[in-house]
């Protein structure tokens, strides 16, 4: 291995990460924000919307990242809609966490004994103080772990965006290994910013876990 | 003695089942009554129809001359009037007992914090809790989050307070000192309906008990007629499955 070589690469592979970073995170936004909505929508079995929101969940859960980007970015246009990479590989990710996400949710939402809700109710609080105050809070405890599984799964799916030629680490690792053939070094890079990016965010991960969970689980 | 609660042909139905087939029943302030009967037979039914947790079919409940079976609107304001305490405690696990006791007062009434609180401490301490205060539910025994679940309620300051089974769940001992706790209210003049299995506690807390089968009451009386001379042959039968003499 040739630390010249690394010490070349290295620019490259910074701007690579800034860019996986910032897409990876907008996708996550995206993907919580469309997952707290969707399960709630099945939660409450809202209307008309609850099939709606099932049959996303059960699209997008059940079809690879890869295929859906392909179809953003390859099939949009045909339709008369242009979107860049960029914005190709954070509404895909979004729409493929958005998914995760909402499964996440739910799972808390419903695992929280209806018992609670009467000993609320009991007690004279509203729906919507009993929401905020007693099933909000728990069903959140319950669903942290599987939410922070959500967040790492969702950042290493990145690696897919090379496919639309957006300039992520691995779009990067492979261009190089192209062009100067230096394999190793190429991926010994991959691997490092690949965990510089994971670690993190698994630690804060335990971090959080830690603190919803104390008070009901004690661990 | 005033009247504070009535229930006047109350019929609960699910579907063609019917839970319960014109009941009515008188509780005047103060008094305690105790409903027993087999599983199934609709008692806790009933505990929950009182409070709006189950909808009824026909019938008027009158609390404290207030009509309050059918109305969506005014349910919320009328549960405040009447605490539950169920048999699986269901205090709020990721809050403190303090937490789990004040919540009610500050959210439904709008009280003051510091106010409730000391409210709170007193209670606690009347129930010889006031140590946990900042423990989780989970560190508590069975018996000691019942406690909790009856101050919780209590601090509502219910006219009428519903306990469904409290110490089904519950080792002899606990049973002890969550019973303790309800017959000192009994005492203080605390207008209660007690669900329970534990025959001795029901004579020794009831001024009336109730008798409940298939969704009917079948007899009722002052707990010396009730245990001793029972009308029924269904209630007869009901009391000797509570002796093993041979």
């Amino acid at each position: 291995m040739d630390p010249n070589v690394l010490s070349s690469y290295l620019p490259l592979y910074v701007q690579a990460f800034l860019l996986t970073v910032k897409i990876g995170w907008i996708g996550i936004i995206i993907a919580i924000l469309i997952g707290v909505i969707v399960a709630f929508t099945i939660h409450f079995n809202v209307p008309v919307l609850k099939p709606i929101a099932k049959a996303y969940v059960e699209l997008f859960r059940n079809t690879p990242l890869l295929v859906q980007l392909f179809f953003i970015y390859f099939g949009l246009p045909k339709i008369g809609i242009t979107v860049s990479a960029e914005v190709c590989g954070a509404v895909g990710l979004g729409l493929l966490g958005g998914s995760y996400m909402a499964e996440s949710f739910r799972s808390g939402l419903d695992a929280v004994p209806v018992s609670q809700s009467e000993s609320a109710l009991a007690l004279g609080l509203s729906q919507s103080q009993l929401f905020g105050s007693v099933i909000l809070p728990q069903a959140f405890s319950i669903s942290t772990p599987s939410i922070v599984a959500n967040v790492i799964f969702l950042l290493k799916e990145t690696s897919v965006f090379s496919a639309i030629s957006l300039m992520d680490l691995m779009f990067t690792a492979k261009d190089l290994i192209g062009l100067y053939y230096n394999t190793t070094e190429c991926l010994v890079l991959l691997v490092v910013f690949y965990i510089v990016m994971l670690v993190p965010v698994s630690i804060l991960g335990t971090v959080l876990e830690k603190k919803t969970r104390y008070k009901m689980f004690g661990v | 003695m005033s009247e504070i609660l009535s229930v006047k042909n109350l019929s609960k139905r699910f579907d063609d089942l019917t839970v319960l087939d014109n009941i009515n029943l008188s509780v005047n302030e103060g008094e305690v009554v105790v409903i027993v009967g087999p599983s199934g037979c609709g008692k806790s039914t009933f505990l929950r129809c009182l409070n709006g947790l189950e909808d009824i079919q026909d019938g008027e409940i009158i609390l404290d001359g207030e009509n309050i079976s059918h109305d969506k609107k005014t349910l919320q304001k009328n549960r405040e009037k009447i605490g539950m305490v169920f048999q699986s405690y269901d205090l709020f696990p990721h809050k403190t007992i303090l937490d789990n006791v004040t919540l009610a007062p500050i959210k439904v009434k709008k009280r003051n914090k510091k106010e409730v609180e000391q409210e709170a401490l007193a209670l606690l301490e009347r129930v010889g809790l006031l140590s946990k205060k900042d423990n989780y539910p989970r560190q508590l025994s069975g018996g000691q989050k019942q406690r909790v679940a009856i101050v919780r309620a209590l601090i509502m300051q219910p006219k009428v307070l519903l306990l469904d089974e409290i110490t089904a769940a519950l080792d002899p001992e606990m049973v002890h000192e969550v019973l303790d706790v309800v017959l000192s209210l009994a005492k203080e003049g605390r207008t209660m309906l007690i669900v329970t299995h534990e025959m001795q506690f029901a004579r020794a807390v009831a001024d009336k008990i109730i008798f409940i089968d298939g969704g009917k009451i079948v007899e009722e009386g002052t707990p010396s007629e009730f245990f001793d001379n029972p009308k029924t042959d269904r209630l007869k039968k009901f009391l000797q499955t509570f002796s093993y003499n041979k």
